[in-house]
C-alpha cells in the first residue's frame, strides 16, 4: 500500500513532495527520496483527487513519520501544501460563472435571489424606510447571545400566528440566527448534543446545503422520498411509506412552503395526513421556512403546514429566513424556534441554544434584526411589506405562466404543466444534466445542474429567449 | 410538570394531552397518569427535549445581566469589554456614523448575498491593516482571508479548518485566557491544553513558564497567542520576549494562531500593536490570525472580523481559501454585509482612516488615564500591596489580583460588577467612578482579611 511504504520510509518528506513526484515533475531530492518515489509508484497511486479530509489524514501520517524519523527538514512547502482545492459550491458557483461570462444575452436563473422585471436586485421600500429610521439613532452594542428579543418575538408571531396558543403560553424558545442556514445549523448542533442517537431524515431532493449542515453537525442522516420525477409532483405515497418505516422518534426536515429546489408542496389535505402519521410515529418535525409570503403572496397561507402541525399538538422546531421575503439576503437575518412543553422548558432550551451560538459567533449581527423589528412593529410598514411581498410573489407567478405559455407556443411536445403547478421561487424543470450543460454552453443560460430554474431571474425581457433555449435542448 | 393555567384553567398543552389521554387510555385515567407515561409504541407523549437542563449564564455576559437587574442608584459595570465614555455611555465613532451615512445615501447599494468568504474589499483592507501594506506575504499574494463573524467567528472557522486539514489536534491556550476560547476550539474539533502565562505573584508574565510549556509541547502544536492587550490579564510580552517566543515557536515547528481583538486599542498605535504578528510574518513562516473590529471600530453588534491564513505560496493560499468556504457554507453560508461595508468604507478612504486613528488614540488614551487615576486613588487610600500592575498592564482589562470572595464582596456591598476572576474592564471606569472602585478595593482587601472567621 502506498501509504505504508511512505510511513516506513526514513527520509522525511512532505505530502506535497510526494504528490509532485508522483505526477512526474522533476524532483531535486536525494537518492533516498527516490526510494520513496518508487515505493509509492509501485505500491499504488496516491489519489490526486483526495478530499480535504483524506489528504489531511495522509498529511498527518507523513508528518508523524517525519517527527519519528527525528530529522530536521526545511519545509519549503509549509503546512498546507496538501490542501486540495475544494469543489465550487453547486449553487453559488453558478453565479460566479455567470458573472465571468461576457455574452450579451446571458441569463442567470441560478441562485434564488429575487430580481425585478428589469433583472435588477431589489431593496424593498419598507426596508429602505426602516433603515432610514434606524440610521444614526442606535448604538451598536452586542446583542445577547440569543439575539434581539424584540426581533424574535415578532418573528415567531409571523411563523405561528399572532393568536397562537403556544405563544400565549410562552412556551416557544426562540433565538435569532444567521439567516436560514444558521437556524438549521444551530438546530442540528442542538439535536446532536441533546439527542445524540437520533437520525435526521432529509427529503429527496433538497437544498444541497442541508446535507452539509447535518454532516458538519455529525448527525446521521437518511433520505425520504419526496419528488416524483414521473409526475414532476409530490410522491405522496412514497413519502408516507418512508415516514411510516422510519424508526419512531426520528427527526424529519420539512420545507414549510415553496420546496427548494422542486417547488412541489403537499396540499392542505396531504399535510394533515402527514401530521397524523407523525403523531402515530412520534416523529419530530423540523420546518425550514425560507419563503413565507413568497410562495402564495400570503404569509398566513404559506404558514399553513406549520399551523396544521402546531394545532395537532406537535412540538415542532422552525427555522425562518428573512433573506428572500424581506430581501435582506446579505444581512443574514433568521430565527430558530422550538415549541416546548412548558415555559420553564423553553427557557432551558433557549439557554442551551445560546451555549451553542456562543462559541460559534458569540451573538448575531444587529443591523438586519433591527430592520425586521422596525418593519414588523409598525402597522404601516408591515402593511407595506405585505403588499411588496405579494408583488414579488405575483411577478413570479406571472413569469411561470409566461414561460409555460411560450414553451407551448413553440410547439414543445413535452408536458410543461409543472411550471405553473409548482410554487415559489424555483421550477424543477426536469431537464437533465446534459441538457443543462447545453443550455449554459450554447445559450449562456445559467442554472444549477439539477435543472432548477430560479423563476425570480425570469423577466418579460428574457422569457422568450429562455423558453426558446429550453425548447432547443429538450426537443 | 403539568401546571394549572390561570384561574384554574388548563393550558392549551394540557387540553391537548387531556384529549390524547381519552384516546389512548380506555379507562379514561386522569391527566396525572399521563405524566408518568414513558415513550409508548406511538412515540413520546411529551417533549423530546424534556431532559434539557438550563445552561448556566455565560460568565462574562452574565455580569451585565446581573448589573442591569441591580436597582441600586450607585453601581458600576466593569464586566464586559465594551468601551464607555467618561459619561459611561457607549460610543459610536464619528467615522462610523459618516460611513453609515454614505452607505445609506448610496441608492445603488443592494443587500445581496456576499460571497462565502465575504466582502472582497473588506478582506484586502483588513489584511493590510494587520500585516502592513508592504507586507511580503500580501505582495506575494499568499494570504487567504475570509470575512467572519467578528473575533469569535474567525477563531471558530479557523479551528474547524485546522481540525479538518492540519495534522496536529492540540491547541495550547494561555492560562488564563478569554473564557470563550476553550469552547470555540473544542467545539471546533480540537483538543485544548494550556501553557503558563500569568504569574499571580508578580501580576505579570510568567515568561519562564511560558517558554518551558511551549517547548514541551509536541512539535507542530497550535499555539494561541493574543496579539496585544491580553484578555483578561492585560499582560503582554515585551518586544524582546516576543522575539524569544518567535524563535522558540519556529524551532519547534509550532503553528501560531493570533487573536487580534485590540489592534490600535492597546498602545494607541495600529502599527505598534501589530508588531508581534508582523514579526512572525517577516520570518517567512506560516500563521493564522483572527481579527475583530468590535472594539477598535466600536462595531460590536455588527459582528465584523476576518480570518487570515498566511501560507508559503500563492497557489496554496488559493486552495486554502476554497476549503475555508466548505467550513463556512454549512455554518452560516455567507457573512453579514453591513458592518464589513462600514469598515471597508473607512479603511478605504484616507481621510476617514486618518480620522479613525485619531478617535482610536483618544479611546486608548482615556483608558490609560483611567489606569493612572485608579492607581493614584488606591495609593491615596494606603491600600496594602503592590498595585503597579494596574499601570503596567495594557489594553481594556486589568487583572486586579482580587479573589472570588473579594469580588463577591465588592459586588454585594459596593455594587461593582466584574468577572469573578478579578478582571475589570478599564473602559467601564470614569473619573466619577474611580473613587468608588478604589473604596471597594480597599474594603475588600483590608476589611475581609479582618472579618473572616
Amino acid at each position: 500500500m502506498a501509504l505504508k511504504s511512505v510511513l516506513t520510509c526514513r527520509t522525511p518528506f512532505t505530502l506535497s513532495k510526494v504528490l509532485e513526484v508522483s505526477s512526474g515533475e522533476r524532483c531535486q531530492s536525494t537518492s533516498a527520496s527516490n526510494i520513496v518515489v518508487q515505493k509509492v509508484e509501485r505500491g499504488g497511486r496516491i489519489d490526486r483527487k483526495l478530499e480535504g479530509g483524506r489528504a489531511a489524514m495522509a498529511g498527518r501520517a507523513i508528518a508523524r513519520s517525519n517527527m519519528r524519523a527525528g530529522k530536521r527538514f526545511m519545509s519549503t512547502a509549509g503546512w498546507w501544501s496538501h490542501v486540495t482545492p475544494a469543489p465550487r459550491d453547486p449553487i453559488l458557483g453558478v453565479t460566479e460563472a455567470f458573472l465571468a461570462d461576457t455574452h450579451p444575452s446571458k441569463v442567470n436563473v441560478g441562485v434564488g435571489a429575487y430580481r425585478n422585471d428589469k433583472g435588477k436586485p431589489v431593496v424593498l421600500q419598507c426596508v429602505r424606510e426602516a433603515e432610514r429610521r434606524i440610521a444614526g439613532s442606535k448604538f451598536m452594542e452586542y446583542l445577547p447571545m440569543g439575539g434581539s428579543v424584540k426581533f424574535t418575538e415578532f418573528a415567531i408571531r409571523l411563523a405561528y400566528g399572532d393568536e397562537a396558543d403556544v405563544l400565549n403560553d410562552k412556551r416557544v424558545a426562540s433565538v435569532q440566527t444567521l439567516s436560514g442556514t444558521g437556524a438549521c445549523r444551530l438546530f442540528a448542533d442542538f439535536q446532536k448534543r441533546f439527542k445524540p442517537e437520533s437520525l435526521v431524515y432529509i427529503p429527496i431532493p433538497t437544498w444541497s446545503n442541508h446535507h452539509n449542515i447535518w454532516r458538519d453537525a455529525r448527525v446521521e442522516s437518511r433520505l425520504f422520498r419526496y419528488y416524483d420525477p414521473a409526475t414532476k409532483g409530490l410522491d405522496f405515497s412514497g413519502l408516507m411509506e418512508d415516514v411510516k418505516n422510519a424508526p419512531s422518534g426520528s427527526f424529519f426536515l420539512l420545507h414549510a412552503c415553496a420546496h427548494n429546489p422542486t417547488g412541489v408542496d403537499p396540499s392542505e389535505e396531504q399535510w394533515k395526513e402527514i401530521s397524523q402519521l407523525f403523531k402515530e410515529k412520534g416523529h419530530f418535525p423540523l420546518f425550514d421556512m425560507a419563503y413565507q409570503g413568497f410562495a402564495s403572496g400570503d404569509t398566513e397561507k404559506d404558514g399553513q403546514a406549520i399551523r396544521i402541525f402546531m394545532n395537532d399538538g406537535h412540538q415542532i422546531a422552525c427555522g425562518q429566513s428573512f433573506a428572500k421575503n424581506m430581501g435582506l439576503y446579505g444581512q443574514r437575518v433568521g430565527c430558530l424556534s422550538v415549541i416546548c412543553s412548558t415555559p420553564q422548558e423553553s427557557v432551558a432550551v433557549k439557554s442551551q441554544l445560546q451555549q451553542i451560538a456562543r462559541p460559534m459567533y458569540s451573538n448575531p449581527p444587529l443591523h438586519g434584526a433591527e430592520i425586521v423589528s422596525t418593519i414588523l412593529s409598525d402597522p404601516e410598514l408591515k402593511d407595506l411589506w405585505h403588499k411588496e411581498v405579494k408583488e414579488m410573489a405575483d411577478r413570479i407567478i406571472s413569469m411561470r405562466e409566461a414561460l409555460r405559455f411560450n414553451l407551448e407556443k413553440l410547439g414543445s411536445k413535452l408536458n410543461w404543466q409543472h411550471v405553473t403547478d409548482q410554487i415559489g421561487m424555483f421550477c424543477y424543470s426536469g431537464l437533465t444534466e446534459e441538457q443543462v450543460d447545453r443550455l449554459t454552453r450554447e445559450f449562456h443560460v445559467y442554472l444549477t445542474r439539477n435543472g432548477r430554474i430560479s423563476m425570480a431571474g425570469v423577466t418579460t425581457g428574457n422569457v422568450e429567449y429562455l423558453a426558446n433555449a429550453v425548447h432547443e435542448v429538450s426537443k | 410538570m403539568m401546571e394549572e393555567g390561570r384561574k384554574g384553567r388548563y393550558t392549551s398543552s394540557e387540553r391537548r394531552l387531556q384529549a390524547l389521554v381519552q384516546h389512548l387510555s380506555p379507562s379514561g385515567s386522569s391527566l396525572a397518569g399521563v405524566v408518568q407515561m414513558e415513550v409508548t409504541a406511538s412515540g413520546p407523549v411529551g417533549s423530546v427535549f424534556e431532559h434539557v437542563e438550563q445552561a448556566p449564564e455565560d460568565p462574562i455576559l452574565g455580569v451585565t445581566v446581573a448589573y442591569n437587574k441591580d436597582p441600586s442608584p450607585i453601581k458600576v459595570n466593569l464586566g464586559v469589554g465594551a468601551y464607555r465614555t467618561e459619561e459611561g455611555k457607549p460610543v459610536i465613532l464619528n467615522v462610523v456614523r459618516k460611513a453609515e451615512e454614505r452607505l445609506l445615501a448610496d441608492r445603488s447599494r443592494y443587500k445581496e448575498y456576499l460571497p462565502i468568504t465575504g466582502l472582497a474589499d473588506f478582506n484586502k483592507l483588513s489584511a493590510k491593516l494587520i500585516f502592513g501594506k508592504e507586507s511580503p506575504a500580501l505582495l506575494e499574494k499568499r494570504v487567504a482571508t475570509a470575512q467572519c463573524l467578528s473575533g469569535t467567528g474567525s477563531l471558530r472557522v479557523g479551528a474547524e479548518f485546522l481540525a479538518k486539514h492540519y495534522f496536529q489536534r492540540l491547541v495550547f491556550l494561555p492560562a488564563p485566557t478569554w473564557g470563550n476560547h476553550h469552547k470555540i476550539f473544542s467545539n471546533g474539533g480540537l483538543t485544548v491544553k494550556t501553557y503558563r502565562y500569568y504569574d499571580p505573584r508578580t501580576r505579570g508574565l510568567d515568561y519562564q513558564g511560558m517558554v518551558e510549556d511551549i517547548r514541551a509541547a509536541p512539535s507542530g502544536s497550535l499555539i494561541l497567542l493574543h496579539a496585544c492587550a491580553h484578555n483578561p490579564t492585560g499582560v503582554d510580552p515585551t518586544p524582546e520576549q516576543w522575539e524569544g517566543l518567535r524563535q522558540l515557536i519556529r524551532n519547534k515547528r509550532h503553528l501560531p494562531f493570533f487573536d487580534s481583538a485590540y489592534q490600535g486599542f492597546a498602545s494607541g498605535s495600529l502599527d505598534l500593536d501589530a508588531l508581534a504578528v508582523r514579526s512572525f510574518v517577516a520570518d517567512g513562516g506560516e500563521l493564522l490570525v483572527a481579527q475583530s473590529f468590535a472594539k477598535n471600530m466600536g462595531l460590536y453588534g455588527e459582528r465584523v472580523g476576518s480570518l487570515s491564513i498566511v501560507c508559503k505560496k500563492e497557489a496554496i493560499a488559493t486552495h486554502v481559501e476554497s476549503q475555508l468556504k466548505l467550513v463556512i457554507r454549512p455554518m452560516y453560508s455567507n457573512p453579514p454585509i453591513h458592518g464589513a461595508s462600514i469598515v471597508a468604507t473607512i479603511l478605504g478612504d484616507s481621510e476617514l482612516y486618518a480620522e479613525w486613528t485619531i478617535e482610536l488614540k483618544a479611546m486608548a488614551n482615556r483608558i490609560i488615564s483611567m489606569r493612572h487615576q485608579l492607581h493614584s486613588a488606591i495609593q491615596a487610600r494606603g491600600t496594602p500591596g503592590d498595585w503597579t500592575h494596574i499601570l503596567k498592564q495594557i489594553g481594556m482589562f486589568s487583572f486586579t489580583g482580587l479573589n472570588r470572595e473579594q469580588v463577591a464582596f465588592m459586588t454585594k456591598e459596593y455594587h461593582i460588577y466584574m468577572t469573578s476572576d478579578g478582571r475589570i474592564s478599564m473602559a467601564g471606569l470614569s473619573s466619577k467612578t474611580v473613587p468608588h472602585l478604589a473604596d471597594a478595593i480597599h474594603a475588600a482587601v483590608t476589611g475581609l482579611s479582618f472579618s473572616r472567621q
